[in-house]
């Protein structure tokens, strides 16, 4: 008696009760499924972030008003309509430290009515300098971007992103075309080449970068949203943060303004994705423990069910530990089967997010998936097999 | 010797009370003989067939198979033990539902670890031999009562055994089908195959060369050897004489007319 055909034998149980076979499996198809598509839709989101940081470059450091890695977002909310940053410090962190930074931009953000043509948007104005082209690696598609002149002076010109000039004008070319903010004319110099992301939030394709000059005059802003400097060497990190917190220790308290590099906000957004992930496959993972239960259920009763058979088995020669084997192995099966539609189901899953969602399955996932499905296949398959096997061959066949 | 019991006791306790189900019994089976077991329900005729099968354990006496003492075996080498040396019959067939007669057949050897083309080989000529030769694939709800028991009677053969165990075989058959079985084992006995069949048939347990008698859990009556010393009772010995009688007379079966 050999591995081979117990697995036969199993195997064979199995296709004898299709219908029921695969009603026992539907519990771990959805736990399966549920667990690798989750994970898979978490891990795809990370990576996507990883990325998308990774195109930014390393050495930017950002100065933001308040906390925004203390969570909580009433005080982030709060903090942030608060005028705590000062175009006079952001001045005079560069003046001081010429020898660290390469440049810098103050930001500050709008909303406004855009409008071209009959064509109205509801847009969101990003007040930048021109150093925010480099810094973000920004570059104009076509046309150009508003330079220091154009800046110091506020005129009226912006630059569109992507998204924003599509929604606005279609197949015309918007270099040099006027449009209206909140009704006052803006000539477009340059639109910028698509970047995506934007991920939970407005997608930066979208915004119509402003001169910061003119979004704090022409918009009626008093906020500064944060300053961006770049560091000459990534070496000068901690030294340029240390000399950022200097300067702005002078008129305001430690807790309100946060220096961060992209190095530490990557691995808070990561941090955050990677509990969500956890969050969400052990949710499923419940679902598994209730497949399991399944089996162990349909199992009892196919034992209970098959009782005569099980004594035949042993008049005829089959010994307690094949039989326990062969029960075993058909929770194991049936297990291991609904794993496998599982994961087929979320890889159709992942391909069907794909278009408008950075799903990735990992290997890993599916081989944990895997594992998983066949434990618990013989973790609950284990009691009723044992059943099984303990049947005294008598009593097995002379039940009805 | 092929088969010895040997003062063997099979009790059953429920609660603190002893039930002897069996009760010093005593037995030699030479090879080639065919012996018919008989005796009312409750007799012990049923729990002699399963000890003598190696399917229940004794508390009390020896049985030896083959010259092998094998009352202490283990359950798995009882299980051998039963996989390669005995053959069942039993009165429900017991096939295996929506399995091929191929597969049923070549059951035994599954667990005798022979490999799948052998298996199939050898089944298919044991269910030529049962005059099936025509209904390997067919499952068990396509065949009829008497081809089911013969499918059965092939399984029962498919590992050569050294002695065949028959439960009430005919008992869950018509008449016709029931007198092709009495055939089949008949000529299966004229082979030389060794064969002890449990009935309540007298008619059937004609085809035996020995008849062997239960009566409350003890052997009464053994054709080679008369009746047992021990015997006392003068109605057990009128009871005994009674059944003699009409194992005789085919028709008859413990007083009661067959619809024959």
């Amino acid at each position: 008696m050999n591995l081979a055909n117990t697995f036969s034998i199993a195997l064979k149980a199995i296709l004898l009760n299709k219908k029921r076979s695969f009603l026992t499996m539907l519990g771990v198809i959805i736990g399966v499924g549920s667990v690798v598509l989750l994970t898979s839709l978490g891990t795809g989101l990370q990576s996507y972030v990883q990325d998308q940081f990774a195109s930014l470059g390393s050495n930017i450091l950002f100065v933001t008003p308040g906390d925004p890695f203390s969570g909580g977002q009433e005080t982030s909310i709060i903090e942030s309509t608060k005028p705590t940053l000062k175009e006079r410090q952001y001045k005079e962190i560069l003046r001081k430290h010429r020898n660290l930074f390469v440049g810098g931009t103050t930001t500050a953000v709008n909303t406004s009515e855009a409008k071209y043509g009959t064509t109205t948007k509801k847009a969101l104005l990003y007040g930048v300098t021109p150093s925010y082209e480099e810094i973000q690696n920004a570059p104009a598609e076509k046309g150009k971007w508003f330079d220091n002149i154009d800046e110091e002076k506020g005129k009226r010109v912006v630059v569109l992103g992507p998204g924003i000039a599509k929604e606005l004008f279609g197949n015309v070319d918007p270099v040099n075309k006027r449009i209206l903010l909140n009704s006052q004319s803006y000539t477009v110099l340059g639109v910028l080449e698509e970047k995506g992301g934007g991920f939970g939030g407005p997608s930066f394709d979208n915004y119509i970068y402003v001169p910061f000059t003119t979004l704090m005059n022409n918009f009626n802003t008093q906020v500064i949203d944060s300053f961006i400097f770049e560091v000459k060497d990534r070496s000068q990190i901690e030294q340029a943060k240390a000399a950022i917190e200097d300067v702005l220790l002078e008129d305001l308290k430690e807790d309100e303004f946060t220096v961060f590099d992209q190095a530490e906000l990557l691995k808070t957004i990561n941090d955050v994705l990677g509990v969500l992930t956890a969050g969400l496959g052990g949710i499923s993972a419940i679902s598994l423990v209730v497949g399991g239960i399944g089996i162990l259920n349909i199992m009892l009763v196919s034992v209970s069910e098959r009782t005569r058979e099980i004594g035949l088995r042993k008049a005829l020669g089959a010994t307690p530990n094949v039989i326990l084997l062969q029960f075993l192995i058909e929770a194991a099966l049936l297990s291991v089967i609904g794993g496998m539609i599982g994961v087929f189901i979320a890889f159709l899953g992942t391909m069907a997010v794909q278009s408008f969602f950075p799903a990735r399955i990992l290997p890993e996932s599916i081989l944990i998936a895997f594992g998983v499905s066949t434990a618990i296949g013989i973790i609950f398959g284990a009691a009723p097999a044992r059943n099984a096997a303990k049947l005294s061959p008598i009593e097995a066949l002379r039940s009805e | 010797m092929l088969l010895a019991l040997k003062n063997v006791s099979k009790i059953y306790k429920i609660g603190s009370e002893e039930i002897r189900a069996m009760n010093e019994v005593s037995i030699n089976v030479e090879e080639g003989e065919f012996v018919a077991v008989m005796g009312p329900s409750g007799s012990g005729k049923s729990t002699f067939l399963q000890v003598a099968s190696l399917l229940s354990s004794v508390e009390q006496g020896e049985i030896h198979l083959k010259d092998k003492n094998v009352t202490k075996y283990s359950e798995v080498e009882l299980a051998r033990m039963r996989n390669k040396e005995i053959g069942f019959i039993f009165q429900q067939f017991n096939l295996l539902a929506r399995t091929s007669a191929l597969d049923n057949v070549a059951l035994p050897l599954v667990y005798a670890g022979v490999d799948a083309p052998e298996r199939k080989k050898r089944a298919t000529v044991m269910l030529e031999k049962v005059g099936l030769s025509d209904r390997l694939n067919n499952t068990p709800a396509q065949l009829s009562g008497g081809q089911q028991q013969r499918v059965a009677i092939a399984r029962a053969l498919v590992n050569e055994p050294a002695i065949i165990f028959a439960d009430e075989p005919t008992g869950n058959l018509d008449s016709k089908s029931g007198e092709d079985i009495k055939k089949l084992l008949q000529d299966l006995h004229d082979e030389g195959k060794t064969i002890v069949m449990v009935t309540h048939e007298a008619e059937i347990a004609q085809i035996a060369k020995r008849l062997i008698l239960f009566h409350d859990g003890e052997l009464i009556y053994d054709e080679k050897f008369g009746y047992n010393k021990s015997l006392k009772s003068q109605k057990t010995k009128e009871y005994v004489e009674m059944l003699k009688k009409k194992r005789k007379t085919p028709r008859l079966i413990f007083g009661k007319v067959t619809g024959k």
